[in-house]
């Protein structure tokens, strides 16, 4: 008895110790692939958050990008372990995490961040009109190309707007004897870009919510059938490297870093990644890059403006404590997400801070990121993870016809019932 | 006399119960939370279309069962596995027999060669996997560049779907048959000299004590084989996701690489527990009917 009371009491020291120390301890969950410049960055708002809110304290873990996905769910099971903030691409893995309760609802601590970040932005942390995150960063999925290899072959960027353009420089430039695009096919994702791309051309800003809503079909309607269609015949052309079903991602950054092709449709982080891929370590020097659109399609409903990429940010995992969403806040600030701009480590979603990028071709994202009306969420992520990989696996099989047009649509629609 | 023996038996069969009291306890506790429970969760979770948040809610029946076996991506890596017994039977363990029969002997540098052929056995999959997507990179790949030298241009092993199963069952036939010549050569050491001379004093040739003295002699050891490359084959993963990750088309999964690939990364751990469950019982009918057919004397 005597030994339980004193156990009791040594206890109740050692609580009220640690909360002397601390009132407050944030638990920050970020991906290890993040760069050195970004970390620096983290560590330095978190100085300042705390230089300024004594005791709270803020611990900044990671986890590699892969490793994280996988052990997340059952992280946010653990009320002792689930993360207070954690990286987040939105879309379904995030709406099944609000369904599920495990994230907090911040919509009123949130809400002064609608004069500083765009709507659309905010949306994509957002499920049934309530707040769970807050976002960071956003890019666009986008042509990338070489240009001396375009000038070698006599193709202009520029001239490339129609769908038919682009399938005539495509031939253009693999008759000049250069391998036209690269993708990495063996991670199938890469290709999955296409087939976004295709449906957001052929139907506009509504094709995929109307999918998600069964109208006309959903999934199996024209709209995506006709995007297979057209990836198929793009693939026709055999547009891509030597072995591309077997090329990894990182390979064929590595490629278009060596100039071993000329075009390659990728997110923004191939500008940062396509140096250390490739074989000298370096890659192609930024002033050798350039950028164009997606084409549009002939009767399409999709505008060239339209754009495809993540907007990614913060969570709020239940039971987080209230300083979690001041802290957001705090960090989504002008300042750093201008010197986050600035040293080109990610494009943030804070307004007016495009202008401090400095970097000429994220520069250039940025201005379509600005000017976009509809951007669109990556597919595999807005999808969810059980959706999303189908919708890899068929781009990759309808583009090497492995697979129709009409079964790849069906093989979706299919996924999208059974979730 | 006899009544000591018998208060003795008497004293360590109470022994037995006391120390089966202390020892088992801790053990069986173990494997009933490591081993019994998880094969019951996943039979039931196999019956939810459950992601993996909170509690498996929606009760599906069957359907998991169902679009599993409807599902040509889960037929494909079932036949995979199959293929990978029968290789693994008709090359991988002939192979491991006759390297064994060449270096059972003390003959010079046998034992440097054992070494040699078992060395990849120890290798950790993973690493074998990676070693070998790059040996079959049509790019950079050594094999590449050989046909490049012969004439012939670079070749994509991996980004076929037939070759790149060919390309997974070199890499295993690579990776295990030393395993197997290990147990071979224990078991050819283990044969009685005296039955071989024998044999040969009856005019046996070098052929029929083959035949009539090693296989014989041998049997228990090569059953053994069998067993573990055929459990070995269903299992089999590892080696599968750094070399081809399934692909291309999924042509290359292995039933637990689909399981992996469609269950755990996308989320659906009912679906991914239905696979489990069917992988588990095929392994298990296959363990105790082999075992009652074939190692009853063993």
């Amino acid at each position: 008895m005597k030994f339980r009371t004193f156990a009791l009491a040594s206890m109740g020291v050692a609580l009220g110790a640690t909360a002397a120390f601390a009132d407050t301890t944030i638990r920050w969950l970020h991906l290890s692939n993040d760069d050195a410049g970004t970390v620096e960055l983290y560590n330095k708002i978190i100085h300042d958050f705390e230089a300024e809110n004594k005791g709270v304290k803020i611990q900044l873990q990671d986890l590699e990008n892969e490793a994280f996905k996988a052990k997340l769910p059952t992280m946010l099971q653990s009320e002792k372990d689930r993360p207070n903030i954690f990286y987040s691409w939105g879309g379904g893995v995030m709406r099944a995490q609000a369904k599920a309760g495990f994230l907090e609802d911040i919509t009123a601590a949130a809400a002064p961040l609608a004069n500083t970040i765009s709507p659309t932005a905010l949306e994509a942390f957002q499920v049934d009109g309530k707040t769970y995150g807050v976002p960071q960063n956003t890019g666009e999925v986008v042509f990338f190309y070489n240009k001396k290899l375009f000038a070698q072959a006599g193709v202009k960027a520029e001239d490339i707007k129609t769908w038919d353009d682009f399938l005539a420089a495509v031939k253009k430039i693999k008759a000049a004897g250069i391998t036209p695009i690269i993708v990495g096919g063996g991670e199938k994702w890469p290709m999955h870009f296409y087939w976004s791309y295709l449906v957001m051309r052929v139907g506009g800003a509504h094709a995929l919510d109307d999918a998600k809503a069964g109208k006309d079909g959903g999934f199996k309607n024209a709209t995506f059938v006709e995007a297979g269609k057209r990836l198929h015949e793009l693939a026709a052309l055999e547009p891509f490297q030597a072995g591309y079903l077997s090329t990894s991602h990182p390979q064929a950054e590595g490629m278009f870093g060596d100039g071993k092709g000329a075009i390659e449709l990728m997110g923004q982080w191939l500008l940062t990644a396509q140096g250390p891929n490739a074989a000298d370590g370096k890659g192609q020097p930024i002033d050798n890059i350039g950028i164009f659109s997606f084409p549009t399609l002939p009767g399409g409903k999709g505008e060239a403006t339209d754009t495809l990429g993540g907007i990614n940010g913060w969570l709020v995992g239940k039971g987080a404590p209230k300083e979690t969403a001041e802290f957001l806040k705090f960090f989504s600030q002008e300042k750093y997400q201008r010197e986050a701009a600035a040293k080109g480590v990610y494009i943030p979603v804070v307004k007016g801070t495009e202008s401090a990028i400095e970097n000429p071709v994220l520069k250039q994202i940025g201005a379509d990121l600005a000017k976009t009306k509809y951007h669109q969420n990556f597919f595999d992520q807005d999808l969810g993870p059980s959706v999303g990989r189908v919708v890899n696996d068929i781009s990759v099989a309808v583009a090497a016809g492995k697979m129709s047009p009409e079964d790849g649509a069906a093989a979706v629609q299919q996924a999208w019932d059974e979730q | 006399m006899t009544v000591t023996t018998i208060q003795e038996s008497k004293g360590a069969a109470g022994g037995v119960w006391v120390a089966a009291l202390i020892f088992l306890p801790p053990a069986l506790l173990l494997f009933t939370v490591f081993v019994i429970l998880p094969i019951g969760e996943a039979a039931w979770y196999g019956f939810y279309n459950w992601d993996g948040y909170n509690r498996p809610q929606n009760f599906v029946g069957l359907k998991n069962y169902i679009s599993l076996f409807n599902n040509s991506s889960f037929r494909t890596a079932l036949l995979n596995n199959l293929i990978i017994i029968a290789v693994s039977l008709a090359i991988q363990l002939p192979l491991a027999l006759a390297m064994a029969l060449l270096l059972a002997r003390r003959a010079f540098g046998s034992v440097a060669f054992r070494l040699i052929f078992f060395l990849p056995y120890i290798l950790a999959d993973v690493a074998a996997g990676l070693i070998f997507r790059f040996i079959f990179d049509g790019d950079y790949g050594p094999l590449s560049g050989a046909t490049q030298a012969l004439g012939f241009g670079p070749v994509y092993m991996l980004a076929s779907p037939t070759w790149a199963m060919v390309a997974l069952l070199v890499v295993i036939v690579w990776k295990y048959f030393g395993f197997h010549m290990m147990l071979f050569i224990a078991g050819l050491q283990g044969i009685d000299r005296n039955l071989y001379e024998a044999a040969e004093i009856d005019g046996a040739g070098a052929f029929q004590r083959f035949r009539f003295v090693t296989i014989p002699q041998l049997s228990p050891m090569i059953k053994l084989s069998v067993f573990f490359s055929v459990i070995g084959a269903l299992q089999f993963f590892d080696v599968v996701v750094p070399l081809t990750g399934g692909g291309p088309f999924n042509a290359t999964n292995t039933m637990v690489s689909f399981l992996y690939l469609f269950g755990i990364t996308r989320m659906r751990v009912g679906f991914g527990s239905a696979v489990g469950v069917v992988l588990f019982v095929i392994c298990v009918t296959f363990a105790f009917g082999y075992r009652r057919l074939l190692m009853r004397d063993d």
